[in-house]
């Protein structure tokens, strides 16, 4: 007489398992990028300006949209800032909610908060116009000045 | 008869304490939810929290349940939150604790209670038997399987588990849902995937690779400082994560 061994039970849910793998590589991949890029940010905006933080107005933010690169490093901050810090409070309520219907709602309130402000802000950076009205002479760079 | 009183006398000699015990007691048949109930006992020195516990079973409170089998650190059986923090109620020394203040010993948490300490394993269990803890070979050799003792360095730590729970109930991504394999289950799986005799390990890593696998794990060294065998736990974790990214060990 053979005894049979019940045979142990398989992964609780093969949906979404790369997923949470690639979730936690781009943790830390977006995580390192952006300790350099926030620091190099408020190092350009706060540190190296001669009048520090007052020095920032609508001219220096003008200024900085006007050149690709800035444009560029402010796109990339903004994606990985929104989607990392989107996942971190995703996995805070994995871990918090108990109902399935609150962690849902939860989850995709946040992503759509997400999404509309990566929408948002890829929009300005990318669509950005200085001049606004030009007859505003004030404040506004001189690239507006007819 | 002069032997008998001056061993009574040295007996006597040995210093004793009191202390207070906050036992957390709860009863399925009368009682709706857990509550605290003091003990007052005088122990010594060597004593241990599970020396005042069986002093209260036996002389105080018949009523009062735990588990505890060996009683000396190998079976794994009384893992309890002492303080706070868990612990095998037979390898804590009640003089290494503060004594001027009660001790507070409760069950340990995320698992059932079903009666004062006792909690029902069997989530843990269920988790532990998931990662396959057995060794999967394909051939059935005539004599020993030779490993060379680099080979079997590579998982020494993990090997000395006993399946006392107390890593796992640390956790607190476990306390949350139960749902997250655990600590002890990726140990036990750490302890087969680095086995250079056994072949499954990208079976197990796959298991691992889990919604509720090892992605849960957010580093907060419960498990390693809960570890009544100082196995790292957070360290084999991490190594299991590092061989999921890998495909292999």
């Amino acid at each position: 007489m053979s005894v049979v061994i019940e045979q142990p039970n398989q992964p609780r849910s093969r949906k979404g398992a790369q997923w949470e793998k690639r979730a936690w590589i781009f943790m830390r991949v977006s995580g390192l990028l952006l300790i350099f890029l926030i620091l190099g940010h408020l190092m350009v905006n706060l540190v190296l300006p001669e009048r520090g933080v007052k020095s920032i107005d609508f001219a220096f933010v003008a200024g900085k949209w006007a050149s690709p690169f800035w444009q560029v490093y402010d796109g990339i901050m903004l994606w990985l800032a929104l989607i990392h810090g989107t996942n971190g409070m995703r996995t805070l309520v994995n871990d918090y909610s108990e109902r399935e219907w609150v962690r849902k709602t939860l989850n995709v309130s946040l992503w759509v908060v997400a999404i509309a402000l990566i929408i948002l802000g890829t929009l300005v950076i990318t669509t950005f116009d200085p001049c606004i009205d030009p007859d505003v002479e004030t404040y506004l760079p001189n690239v507006c000045k007819p | 008869m002069s032997t008998t009183v001056e061993a009574t006398k040295e007996i006597a000699a040995i210093p004793s304490f009191t202390v207070t015990l906050m036992v957390r007691r709860f009863d399925p048949e009368n009682d709706d939810e857990p509550k605290w109930q003091d003990f007052d006992v005088t122990m010594f020195g060597t004593d241990r929290v599970l020396d005042a516990l069986h002093k209260i079973k036996w002389e105080i409170d018949g009523s009062l349940t735990f588990r505890r089998s060996c009683a000396h650190g190998v079976c794994g059986s009384d893992a309890m939150r002492i303080n706070g923090r868990n612990r095998l109620a037979c390898k804590t020394l009640i003089k290494d604790l503060d004594i001027s203040q009660p001790i507070y010993v409760e069950p340990i948490k995320g698992l059932k209670v079903e009666k004062d300490l006792v909690v029902d394993m069997e989530p843990f269990y269920k988790a532990y038997r998931d990662v396959k803890p057995f060794l999967i070979a394909s051939d059935k050799p005539a004599a020993e399987r030779i490993q060379s003792p680099e080979d079997r360095a590579r998982f020494e730590d993990t090997t000395k588990c006993i399946l006392c729970a107390a890593c796992t109930t640390s956790c607190p991504v476990f306390w949350t849902d139960n749902q997250y394999f655990g600590p002890a289950a990726i140990v036990n799986a750490h302890r087969f995937i680095f086995d250079s005799r056994d072949e499954a390990a990208e079976v197990r890593l796959d298991i691992l690779n889990d919604k509720e696998g090892v992605w849960r794990c957010r580093t907060t060294f419960n498990c390693t400082e809960a570890c009544p065998r100082g196995i790292e736990v957070t360290k084999a974790i991490a190594e299991v994560k590092q061989a999921v990214l890998r495909g292999r060990r």
